[in-house]
């Protein structure tokens, strides 16, 4: 038996061989012939002022460290959810009933209140 | 002698899906440029081959033999890495959808599946792995050393992550319903059950949304919107540089449409129950990918670029509340149904 992960392993190393040889290829069929015009950063033709890698807004670091937030959250739903239908059945049937529900909606509600607070505090809005 | 042989199948299955979502994306730029054409009444390219059909090949020839213009400024090594992960990336997300039912064959264990690798965690496989798109982008940006590729860089990370989200929690719904994160055992269900669309409309509806947003395909393509950012991350790499960033667009495009015919529409399968070989399956997934790209062609032809502050809104105080009551009601739903409450 192969390892499963194995073939995933197989289709990632014949793309970036594909990359690579599609790289090596354009280098050596295309035609060189730099200048020093050519070579410099585009910007429609003017010519570039200040350093290409300046300050970038604070909002984007907000955003990532929200969504790492979230999605922890969401990743953690997963295996909840697809033991869900069990938990969710009567108790005499092995179940957990509403008790499925409620934990859940606990979990939920905890994730809907985080939200609700970074949507108050204005971590959302774009100006 | 049985890993052998699987190996040997294994690699002959991933050539084979390599070499399909190569000629898929070839077809998928003539596809878009035809079908935009009509729209807008105009007869598209028609002059290489019969109907314009070898101008992707056309094209890629060109590409190789564009000039190669390195431009000085920028960070070599992570320069030529970004394409590379971004197309790598965008084929391995290809991996989990099952093509068709298996086969038996006189070799291995007598069985031969139509999919790369069948995971219990296919879903968060996917997620994981579409994730990953954005360090390609964002590394781009980065590495060119030019403050509009920074920027549309940064913008686009920032809004596939935020439409992460939202796509996240509308598969939560699926996998409720199911039980299960195995696409073939979500293609399976939906053999026994009929199509998940009808039980998960709201989840299918953000899917798709959050997956045109994903691709950054219009109306969400601020990283490439050119009146303001040139051409965004990819500014500075032209030929097949270019072309590998190309490639994984239309890559993506096809695998997001794959994953909404597996999880919502049926998978490979037709509905109410009919069995056809699996050479038909194949053509029905293929049909139903079609259709999808269609609609993604149809929406860039049709609605105008949203600002960036409305699109982040948009994903952040509509889908991703949309998303959580979807899984609030699939949840009630579930219980209901468990419980006898619906008759």
């Amino acid at each position: 038996m192969l390892d499963p992960y194995t073939p995933v392993l197989i289709l990632g190393a014949l793309g970036v061989g594909l990359g690579v040889v599609v790289i090596a290829l354009s280098f050596v069929i295309g035609p060189r012939a730099p200048s020093p015009v050519k070579e410099a950063t585009y910007e429609s033709g003017l010519t570039p002022i200040g350093p290409g890698r300046r300050r970038v807004p604070v909002r984007y670091y907000l955003v990532a460290t929200l969504f790492i937030l979230f999605d922890i959250e969401v990743i953690y739903l997963y295996p909840y959810a697809v033991r869900f239908r069990q938990l969710a059945a009567p108790v005499e049937a092995g179940g957990q009933g509403v008790g499925a529900l409620a934990s859940m909606g606990v979990f939920v509600g905890v994730l809907l209140l985080g939200f609700v607070y970074v949507w108050r505090k204005g971590a959302l809005e774009w100006d | 002698m049985t890993s052998a042989i699987e190996l040997v199948e294994t690699v002959v299955k991933c050539a084979v899906v390599i070499g399909a979502l190569l000629t898929g994306f070839a077809y998928a730029t003539w596809f878009e440029r035809k079908v935009i054409a009509r729209m807008q009444l105009r007869v598209g390219p028609n002059q290489a081959g019969p109907a314009g059909l070898l101008l992707p090949a056309a094209d890629g020839i060109k590409l190789f033999f564009k000039e190669n213009i390195l431009p000085a400024a920028v960070e070599k090594g992570v320069y030529f890495l970004a394409p590379v992960m971004s197309m790598t990336v965008a084929i391995m997300a290809f991996a989990i959808i099952p093509l068709a039912d298996a086969v038996r064959v006189p070799w291995g264990d007598g069985w031969l599946r139509f999919q790369i690798a069948d995971y219990n965690v296919a879903l968060l496989y996917f997620l994981g792995v579409t994730s990953f798109a954005v360090y390609g982008i964002v590394l781009a940006g980065w590495a060119s050393n030019n403050k509009y590729a920074l920027i549309g860089g940064l913008r686009s990370s920032a809004q596939m992550i935020s439409y992460e989200l939202a796509m996240g929690l509308s598969l939560v719904g699926v996998a409720m319903i199911v039980g299960s994160l195995s696409l073939s055992e979500i293609v399976a269900w939906q053999k026994a059950h009929g199509w998940l669309v009808v039980l998960q409309p709201l989840g299918f509806v953000i899917y798709c949304v959050t997956a045109v947003a994903e691709t950054n395909r219009a109306p969400f393509d601020m990283p490439e919107a050119e009146q303001e950012l040139i051409a965004g991350y990819h500014i500075e790499y032209t030929g097949m540089r270019f072309a590998l960033f190309f490639m994984a667009e239309y890559i993506a495009m096809i695998t997001v449409c794959a994953v909404a015919a597996t999880l919502f529409l049926g998978g490979y399968a037709l509905p109410f129950g009919i069995e056809v070989p699996w050479y038909l399956d194949l053509a029905v997934l293929l049909a139903k990918i079609a259709a999808g790209m269609f609609v993604f062609v149809w929406i860039r032809a049709t609605i105008p670029r949203l600002r960036y502050d409305q699109l982040m809104d948009f994903g952040w105080k509509v889908l991703l509340p949309l998303a959580i009551l979807n899984l609030v009601l699939t949840a009630l739903g579930i219980y209901a149904y468990e419980n006898g409450l619906l008759g």
